[in-house]
């Protein structure tokens, strides 16, 4: 089948993929641009695992055609450090326990970013929503709620230059229940 | 006993998370190699027929494709236990479910392969199908496999007596019974399979596959490629969870190294989601049967419990399902009489397996089920029913399973207590409920599959002049922190950070054999075998320490990367001033630790089913809360004791824990394959729902640490045993809430519906009348 060059600015780096047209982004960065870490789970937009930022918006790169995304800024996993070797959502993922297995974590670390961008100090509540279009199926999600409240917590440090919290990493419980009141949806990483 | 622990105990960091947080992590479909090509497979569309024809002549013409293989390309059979090996890399004479592997293309790239496959023309000869185990329990027409018992489909029957049931029975002043329908569910990791065969230029060939279990896959493709197993190499990829659902090794792992020997070219095969439910190896589906005698003090007298589960197409671990079923019924109460009688039948439908608290979940689905009834008509509060009949620490089961440490006590006292349960059990409003359940579960069996002298854990240590630690083991690491494990030993041992330690652990040419991730084995033989060869560098360390201060070996203690010794005289020797010594005139440091475990058991047929060095215990209450207009149930708190022997790594366990409500939760309230005409239909995870952050409830985790002798610093297993009382606590919350027994899994809201209609007719309010019954 014939390919077009599609324009992908990934992380920063501009490249140009040879794609069929139902090509989806998650196959383009995985096989054009050799970025394994964004992981296909279902390759039918019902795990998350594929989340990527397009935009700055979380985007499922199973259900986004690679010609979708010509020109548009995207950021995988590979991308999210910056001079520090982790990006405190990555760090705090791993040390709060919210990444087990690991085949997830891409996604629900991308989600995360998104969010925490939008949102500097959000509820669990409010984390719990963000995180429901991605599946884990090791943790049962408390300690991915508290990765992202840390990480929260360590972003909003940082910029006002105060010290993070560093007691009680990786405790949870306390998470209020409230099952069935979704706070706002992610728009393309919505399912059910 | 009180140790001072500097790393055991502590809250660390999965050593692996750092390249899964980042996308460094090389899971199955990440890894590429040159000259690749790709594979799809050419799948049963019938359940059960005798395959005619395979033509694969026009796929074989198409442009690009490479090679095609059938089952004309190998003739052995394999499957993870030696005593039922029933599996064919592709098809060979029939196929026996809807999904059965028929023929195997590679080409140059996926779309190719796809329609090549799509070309393979099967014709077959349509056999009698069989969807129900019923039917099979006696001679068929067509039995699914030649080696049955009697010409049925029953693959397997398993009976144990112990002690005298009847008089039991007879004797008992109360004797609930009750019968339960359980639908099969499957592990759903977020990962499918995805394997690489790699023919490498020395002839050998190398797979790389993300497996529980790259032993029995290592000896399962020397098998099938017909080469001895020093021809085979099994690389562990990154597993992307397993959960038991890559504990076998499979068909497809077979086809892609027949192509790929076939073709000399790496061949690479990715599932997609359907192809993961096709694979299954989930938990069977089946039927539960269980009487439990008590007398009138509340003594549980006997158990006397019938199984018939669904196997599917294969034998997978079901020999095993079979005798856990019953075996794993004799705890965590004194239970001194007992009688089971267990079959398992072949079906047309994907292969059942081992899943997370292997044989045991179903079951105590059903006890803890009927033991809620037994305290209902007893007037006894269920904790305090089942405190009365707990087994003992350091006692033995009436079928002779040697219980170690056990915190079972402990487990129950502190869910009661932390969970507010007697100021809440039959004192809630109508359609909110409370309950209780426990549970244990095997830390490791004890007996290996294939039966050698061979220990069934061994790790290697390496130093050298840079100062870090290799450990080498073929322990599988599928995100459960079985490589944490040995790092922690080692770092332990040796007083180093955890950071000096690198586990590899993931190639069958380096690493010493270890059986792999299945029966919660990990962290009791990989813990101590890692914790043995630690001990062997640290001797070798401590004599280098002495020749340079003139001490005692003996008398130094590790800590801090500094060998010391306090007292009158002391004195300090880093880590690193030891190492250098150590290596003077002898070059890298090697060390090896191994576990074998200790023989046990009794000797009556089928005593070793079931037999562990130590068994985990637990409780756990539920809190739920029924939608009294619709029937829906929702699990609104959980408490679960776990009693894990010592948390080598405190956040590790609780992860494990917490892991295990959710999936528990997940089959007692959604989860099921259904299958229609042998047909699954709803193989994807919109249709087979797994919990959301949101369904998922508040979680209490309670670590008991029972200290047990023989496990690594006292550890035991937490990553099955934890799973199980969650689905009968979920169960007996929902009776202390509307009265209503669920005798099926998962709970369907439409009969809590039906029931809460019951209850209404006359126009009476619902109220808590089965409570009253009760006291």
């Amino acid at each position: 089948m014939k390919r077009t060059l599609v324009t992908l600015h990934v992380n920063g780096a501009t490249w140009e993929v040879a794609v069929r047209p139902h090509d989806t982004l998650a196959l383009a960065l995985r096989d054009g641009c050799g970025l394994t870490g964004t992981k296909i789970g279902c390759d039918m937009g019902t795990c998350g695992c594929c989340t990527v930022l397009v935009d700055g918006r979380p985007v499922l790169s199973c259900l986004t055609l690679a010609l979708e995304a010509e020109g548009a800024r995207i950021e995988t996993i590979e991308g999210l450090a910056g001079a520090e070797r982790l990006h405190p959502v990555q760090r705090a993922f791993a040390e709060c326990g919210g990444s087990q297995c690991g085949y997830c974590t891409p996604g629900f670390v991308m989600t995360s970013v998104a969010l925490l961008r939008d949102n500097a100090a959000p509820s669990r509540e409010e984390i719990k929503a963000a995180i429901a279009g991605n599946l884990c199926r090791c943790t049962g999600y408390a300690k991915i709620v508290d990765a992202v409240e840390h990480a929260a917590a360590d972003l909003r440090a940082a910029s006002t230059g105060a010290t993070p919290p560093t007691g009680g990493r990786g405790d949870s419980g306390g998470d209020q229940d409230d099952a069935g009141i979704h706070g706002r949806r992610q728009p393309a990483a919505a399912r059910r | 006993m009180t140790q001072e622990f500097t790393v055991v105990g502590s809250r660390l960091p999965l050593v692996d998370s750092w390249r899964k947080v980042t996308g460094q992590a090389v899971y199955g479909d990440d890894l590429r190699f040159p000259n690749t090509l790709l594979c799809r497979l050419v799948r049963s569309t019938v359940p059960h027929a005798r395959i005619v024809r395979v033509d694969t002549s026009r796929a074989e013409a198409m442009p690009g494709v490479r090679a095609v293989v059938t089952g004309k390309d190998a003739s052995a059979r394999f499957g993870v236990l030696p005593i039922s090996q029933d599996e064919e890399a592709l098809a060979i004479e029939k196929v026996r479910y809807v999904g059965d592997i028929v023929a195997a293309v590679a080409a140059d790239d996926e779309a190719t392969a796809a329609a090549a496959a799509a070309a393979v023309e099967v014709v077959y000869e349509r056999l009698p199908e069989y969807f129900e185990t019923g039917p099979g329990l006696a001679p068929v027409a067509e039995p699914i496999h030649a080696w049955t018992v009697d010409g049925s489909n029953t693959q397997k029957r398993v009976e144990q007596h112990f002690g005298d049931m009847d008089a039991a029975l007879d004797a008992a002043a109360v004797k609930p019974k009750a019968h339960f329908d359980f639908i099969g569910v499957g592990h759903q990791f977020t990962e499918p399979h995805s394997v690489t065969a790699v023919p490498e230029a020395d002839g050998r060939m190398s797979l790389y596959t993300p497996t529980q279990v790259p032993h029995y896959v290592h000896r399962a493709l020397a098998k099938v490629l017909e080469v001895p197993m020093h021809r085979v190499r099994v690389f562990r990829t990154a597993v992307g969870g397993g959960f038991g659902g890559k504990s076998d090794p499979f068909p497809h792992e077979m086809a892609v190294c027949l192509l790929a020997r076939k073709v000399q070219r790496p061949v690479r095969l990715t599932f997609d989601r359907e192809e993961v439910f096709l694979t299954n190896r989930g938990r069977h589906p089946g039927t539960y049967d269980v009487q439990i005698a008590f007398d009138a003090d509340g003594r549980m007298l006997g158990l006397d419990a019938r199984a018939v589960i669904d196997g599917g197409a294969f034998a997978s671990f079901g020999v095993v399902t079979t005798y856990y079923n019953g075996v794993l019924s004799q705890g965590p109460y004194k239970i001194p009489n007992f009688r089971y009688e267990g079959a398992r039948v072949y079906t047309n439908k994907a292969p059942c397996g081992a899943m997370r608290g292997h044989g045991a979940v179903n079951a105590r689905y059903a006890i803890e089920s009927v033991i809620d009834m037994a305290a209902r008509e007893l007037r006894r509060d269920p904790i305090d029913l089942r405190l009365q009949n707990v087994l003992d620490p350091y006692s033995k089961t009436t079928n002779e399973f040697r219980i170690t440490s056990n915190g079972i006590r402990e487990c129950l006292e502190r869910v009661r207590d932390e969970s507010g349960w007697t100021a809440k059990w039959g004192k809630l409003p109508f359609g909110k409920g409370i309950g209780v359940a426990a549970g244990f579960f095997i830390s490791g069996s004890a007996l290996p599959i294939h039966q050698t002298r061979t220990p069934q854990s061994t790790v290697h240590l390496k130093i050298d002049v840079d100062g870090g630690i290799t450990a080498h083991s073929m322990g599988a690491e599928i995100g459960q922190g079985s490589d944490t494990v040995i790092a922690i030993a080692v770092a332990e041992v040796l007083g180093v950070p955890l950071d000096f330690v690198r586990v590899r652990s993931e190639d069958s040419d380096t690493a010493p054999l270890d059986l792999g991730a299945y029966s919660s084995r990990g962290c009791f033989m990989i813990g101590n075998a890692a914790r043995e060869a630690a001990l062997v560098i640290r001797e070798k360390l401590a004599r280098a320490a002495a020749r340079l201060t003139g001490r005692d070996a003996s008398e130094f203690a590790f800590a801090n990367a500094t060998l010391s010794i306090d007292g009158d005289r002391p004195v300090s020797v880093s880590y690193f001033e030891a190492l250098t010594e150590a290596l003077a005139d002898n070059g890298a440091l090697l060390a090896k630790g191994w576990y074998q475990a200790p023989r046990m058991g009794g000797t009556y047929k089928g005593a070793g089913a079931g037999l562990a060095p130590a068994y985990s215990f637990n409780a756990c209450v539920a809190e739920v809360d029924v939608d009294v207009e619709t029937g829906l149930v929702r699990c609104t708190r959980m408490t679960l004791a776990h009693d894990c022997g010592r948390a080598l790594n405190r956040l590790a366990v609780e992860g494990q824990i917490e892991g295990c409500m959710h999936m528990g939760l997940g089959q007692a309230l959604l989860e099921e394959m259904r299958y229609e005409r042998g047909r699954i239909t709803n193989p994807n995870l919109l249709d087979y729902k797994i919990l959301g952050p949101f369904e998922t409830p508040e979680m209490r985790v309670i670590v008991v640490e029972s200290e047990d002798r023989e496990g690594p610093f006292g550890a035991k297993e937490a990553g099955e045993g934890p799973l199980i009382p969650v689905l009968p606590a979920l169960g007996n919350a929902l009776y202390d809430a509307v009265g209503y027994r669920s005798h099926e899994l998962p709970v369907r809201p439409a009969k809590v519906f039906q029931h809460l209609q019951t209850l209404r007719k006359g126009g009476a309010t619902p109220a808590k009348t089965w409570e009253t019954n009760g006291r």
